[in-house]
């Protein structure tokens, strides 16, 4: 015998318990929610929801519940007024899950009655279609997605390693790139700087990069900063960011960065760089180690000299600045274990990747418990001065 | 026997060679191994004085020897000594 929409409700009433609107929201006000899974289709959804509530289309409640709930998981479905959620809480039953109820005139009635809800940030079609190969990985998804685009990093040198880290933070949709470098392109910056081109050779690398980055992703915003950084303007430069991708070519560059990330508690992504080698690591303030904990003292300039000296492998750069894209990506959003407390050395020649364990040192001038720590003179420092007479090297 | 990894800033004072095999039951006796073959290290690692330079970071396996006994750690066969200075290049 045929039976209708009102039999199925009905019957599925009968099965599926219902739980109402004020009874939920003291739940979820007293942290002891359950949770709750709405049905409803994808344009219901966007235009806003429970907080905390999972969105899972009923047409894909079979296939996705088992990502999210157990059987033994107390499950209560919401749709737009508490129809389809009957229905597709008979399906969670058959399934098995045992304790599976709906919530009684759904979202409607939620809102109807005061209840707070949200609207979330929404990816533009274009922007679903753009980052659709991020969107399909579980651990970004589209809020991964919209978190990134509402990051912002900034890059200290847009050279070897700022270049490919760049590059590819904008193609990944990082929403705002700070470029800070004071430099010109110049021809030999070519076989390795790979967002810069023949015919910009003259322009601050800024600039060059904005018009790669603006030409990539017209989702990014480009903030260039054509100084050099130094510790009058480091704090201001820093506090507008989330992560900060120190690939310079000098060692008081890099003792400043790491100073100025422990006083504004900004991640900071190294790496360097020289011949066929790499060393990369993630320095989370107070939570590992620091630069200063891996290096206490920079060594005599006659013991570091610049890839301007000694030469680098071009597409090294593309390996390290790659690192450091993947790592900033990884600290913004909270996925994976960063290289924090381990500094991952590359060797292109025998395309090893050693990896050795940086403690915290508990004597440490940087982040130590009883470090003072202030800015130093670090060109003075890093020149050795007194034992040294040479200027520290500087040059890409 | 074990084996002193040499990074490209120390290699022009090996001949250019990546890898030495040094003898030596300690870090420093290793070291030692390693100056014997190749004596323009020394001046490279050590002050006038005989102290290593606080610059200088030296890894057994994955572990910094500062963390274990310094240059009294113990060097087994097949362990390897990698000496580790900061590089600024970008």
């Amino acid at each position: 015998m045929p039976r209708s929409y009102q039999d199925l409700l009905a019957s599925a009433r009968e099965q599926v318990p219902e739980v109402q609107v004020p009874d939920l929201a003291a739940r979820n006000a007293a942290g002891d929610g359950p949770l709750v899974i709405d049905v409803r289709e994808q344009h219901e959804w966007d235009q806003g929801h429970i907080p905390g509530s999972v969105h899972i289309p009923r047409s894909f409640l079979e296939s996705r519940i088992a990502g999210v709930a157990r059987p033994d998981t107390e499950v209560v479905l919401s749709c737009a007024s508490g129809q389809r959620s009957l229905l597709a809480g008979i399906t969670l039953r058959e399934m098995g899950y045992e304790t599976v109820s709906s919530l009684a005139g759904g979202f409607q009635r939620w809102k109807q009655s005061g209840q707070e809800y949200q609207v979330p940030q929404m990816l533009t079609p274009s922007q679903r279609s753009r980052y659709s190969r991020h969107i399909l990985i579980p651990e970004i998804g589209e809020a991964g997605q919209i978190k990134l685009l509402n990051s912002k990093a900034l890059l200290i040198g847009a050279g070897g390693l700022g270049s490919p880290a760049a590059f590819y933070l904008a193609a990944a949709g990082v929403g705002t790139i700070g470029l800070v470098d004071d430099d010109v392109v110049e021809a030999s910056n070519l076989q390795r700087q790979i967002i810069h081109t023949t015919d910009r050779v003259g322009m601050n690398k800024g600039d060059s990069a904005r018009i790669a980055i603006e030409a990539l992703n017209p989702d990014v915003t480009v903030n260039t900063y054509p100084f050099r950084v130094d510790k009058e303007n480091v704090l201001n430069l820093i506090s507008d960011y989330d992560v900060i991708i120190d690939g310079t070519d000098n060692f008081p560059t890099r003792y400043l960065m790491s100073d100025a990330s422990l006083m504004t508690r900004v991640p900071l992504i190294h790496a360097s760089i020289l011949r066929f080698e790499g060393h990369a690591s993630t320095f989370l303030p107070y939570d590992g180690p620091c630069y200063r904990c891996l290096f206490p003292e920079p060594p005599p300039p006659d013991l570091a000299p610049s890839c301007g000296e000694a030469g680098v492998l071009g597409v090294l750069c593309g390996v390290m600045g790659n690192i450091m894209a993947t790592e900033a990506i990884k600290v913004l959003l909270g996925i994976g274990e960063p290289l924090s407390g381990r500094l991952l050395i590359y060797d292109a020649l025998d395309m090893g990747f050693t990896e050795l364990k940086i403690r915290r040192d508990p004597d440490c001038p940087g982040c130590g418990p009883n470090a003072q720590l202030e800015f130093r003179d670090y060109e003075a420092w890093c020149a050795g001065v007194g034992a040294h007479t040479a200027a520290a090297v500087a040059g890409a | 026997m074990s084996t002193v990894r040499i990074p490209p800033v120390l290699r022009q004072a090996t001949g250019g060679e990546r890898e030495i095999t040094v003898a030596g039951a300690t870090v420093s006796e290793a070291l030692d191994s390693l100056y014997e073959q190749h004596p323009a290290v020394r001046a490279q690692l050590q002050t006038p004085e005989g102290d290593l330079h606080k610059f200088v970071n030296l890894y057994l396996n994955d572990e910094d020897v500062r963390l274990l006994s310094w240059l009294d750690t113990e060097v087994a066969d097949g362990d390897t000594l990698l000496i580790l200075p900061a590089m600024a290049g970008g």
